[in-house]
């Protein structure tokens, strides 16, 4: 309909597949190409949305604030970094306090440690108090979507499941059981809750 | 028959009462065209249509309705498409301006679209509440809003046919992942059907004006699948985040700064989940009714599914 640039839409990934994601990719040779993250279970991510509890805040900074928080979800740890170019979510993470659920949009980043490895984090465009009941649809949303990418693994004709399976292997079997560990997890939790007419 | 002869009729039929061709004259022009020159059918029936056009002096414009697609409300996405439609008046305005004859509301049962007649094309009047087909009519758009327009082309015919007319409405659920510039508390252009919004105090069409304050909210609901793009008015802004147009005045007056409206609405309502009703204007969703997804999620059929992986 129109030729404006369609907004990428933001990925459910739990933690620990998302901190597996260390290969960056663009599409094109732009400069200013959306730069993606390819998902181990086959699904490209220039976005994500988060929910999960903050647990710690850092100002890691040495001239200028740096924030790092800490959002843990069922499966693994976050890890959100936001300075002076995000001055909200910033000031977000400074005003915090934790533990607290937060919802966090942003953008998948990658950087090279001292020695070698690849930690992968999230750069954030806004993090925002949420109450228990939208963190625990999101992980219900997120396992839903997971098992959809992992559905479509052995399709043919999945680019990104082809690409991830270049870079990350074939075994995916440690996504799908982070997927029931945390679901179970919830499972029991509302499980605890009587039913409405007891 | 086949597809070519349906056609060479259908171009017969159109130009029956302008040109003397025969229906064989009109297929073997469209043959030559498709079977010698592999021109797909549409693309021959278009060019046989312009050849008849020029032999017969017409615009396209002045053939009748026949040939036209019939459509539905809903069906109508592209400007300047000539089509039929049977719709009912839902209202009728009053035209603001002399070369209007008629302009109000059409529906069926897809939904509802603004027509306009203009006075010069000496129709006979709509009558609201009365269900029409009408042949020829072409569609508009503007800012993302489709109408018809009826010309002197169009016909009329009052038809007996009973339905309830639809609402257009869409419902949208996700979670709200952003606020766009140009939420919060904005002000509008006062000019008389000018609603501009502002920036830095001047429309674009009237340039500097004494801007009216409205609410309102650009938003983005995700739901890791689809974004969608939805529009908050004022009331819908309120109904969102709990901030009514005086409230936000107020905390514009005491910040010297209108942007902390827009500020305090991201913080109370982003990374929520919403399931918003509305109808669709080009690229956005309207909110009519807008509510909180906060009841438990059931994690058993994802679970069920999980497991049978």
């Amino acid at each position: 309909m129109s030729n404006a640039p369609t907004r990428e839409v933001a990925r459910r990934v739990f933690a620990d597949e998302f901190n597996d994601a260390e290969f960056t990719f663009k599409e094109s040779d732009d400069e200013r190409a959306p730069l993606y993250a390819l998902l181990p279970t086959g699904e490209r991510a220039n976005r994500v949305f988060v929910v999960g509890t903050l647990t710690e805040t850092e100002d890691i900074g040495e001239d200028s604030e740096y924030w790092r928080g800490r959002v843990v979800d069922p499966t693994d740890t976050f890890f959100v970094y936001a300075g002076q170019y995000q001055p909200e979510a910033a000031s977000a993470l400074r005003d915090a306090e934790t533990p607290t659920y937060v919802a966090v949009v942003g953008k998948p980043r990658t950087f090279e440690t001292d020695d070698g490895s690849v930690n992968v984090s999230l750069r954030p465009e806004s993090i925002t108090t949420v109450d228990e009941a939208t963190r625990d649809r999101w992980v219900v949303e997120t396992a839903e979507r997971t098992l959809e990418r992992l559905d479509a693994f052995d399709d043919e004709g999945n680019e990104y499941a082809e690409r991830a399976k270049a870079e990350y292997g074939e075994d995916v079997s440690a996504y799908r059981r982070a997927v029931l560990d945390a679901l179970e997890d919830f499972d029991t939790e509302s499980d605890e809750v009587p039913p409405a007419d007891a | 028959m086949s597809d070519l002869s349906d056609t060479a009729a259908e171009i017969h039929d159109e130009f029956s009462e302008h040109v003397d061709a025969t229906v064989d004259d009109v297929e073997a022009r469209l043959e030559k065209l498709v079977t010698e020159y592999k021109v797909p059918l549409a693309e021959a029936r278009r060019s046989v249509e312009n050849h008849y056009l020029d032999e017969a002096g017409l615009d396209r414009d002045e053939l009748g309705g026949r040939g036209n697609d019939t459509v539905q409300v809903e069906d109508v996405d592209e400007p300047e498409q000539w089509v039929d439609l049977t719709a009912k008046v839902v209202e009728l305005w009053e035209p603001r301006s002399d070369s209007v004859g008629q302009v109000g509301l059409l529906g069926d049962p897809t939904g509802t679209i603004k027509f306009t007649k203009w006075a010069k094309s000496d129709l006979a009047n709509l009558e609201e509440g009365k269900t029409y087909r009408l042949g020829n009519v072409v569609t508009d758009e503007y800012q993302g809003r489709y109408s018809v327009k009826l010309n002197k082309t169009t016909s009329i015919e009052e038809v007996d046919e009973e339905f309830d007319v639809g609402d257009n409405e869409d419902e949208v659920e996700g979670a709200l992942v952003d606020i766009q510039s140009g939420s919060g508390l904005i002000k509008r252009c006062p000019e008389e059907d000018c609603t501009r919004v502002l920036q830095n105090g001047r429309c674009s069409e009237h340039g500097e004006v004494e801007g009216e304050f409205d609410l309102r909210i650009k938003g983005v609901l995700d739901d890791g699948r689809d974004v969608h793009e939805v529009i908050f008015d004022e009331d819908a802004t309120e109904a969102l985040t709990g901030i009514g147009l005086e409230e936000a005045k107020q905390m514009a007056k005491d910040a010297l700064d209108t942007t902390v409206v827009a500020d305090e609405m991201r913080e109370t309502v982003l990374g929520s989940y919403y399931r918003v009703t509305g109808p669709t204007f080009g690229r956005y969703v309207l909110a009519n009714d807008t509510e909180k997804l906060d009841d438990a999620p059931d994690p058993e059929a994802v679970l069920i599914k999980a497991r049978s992986i």
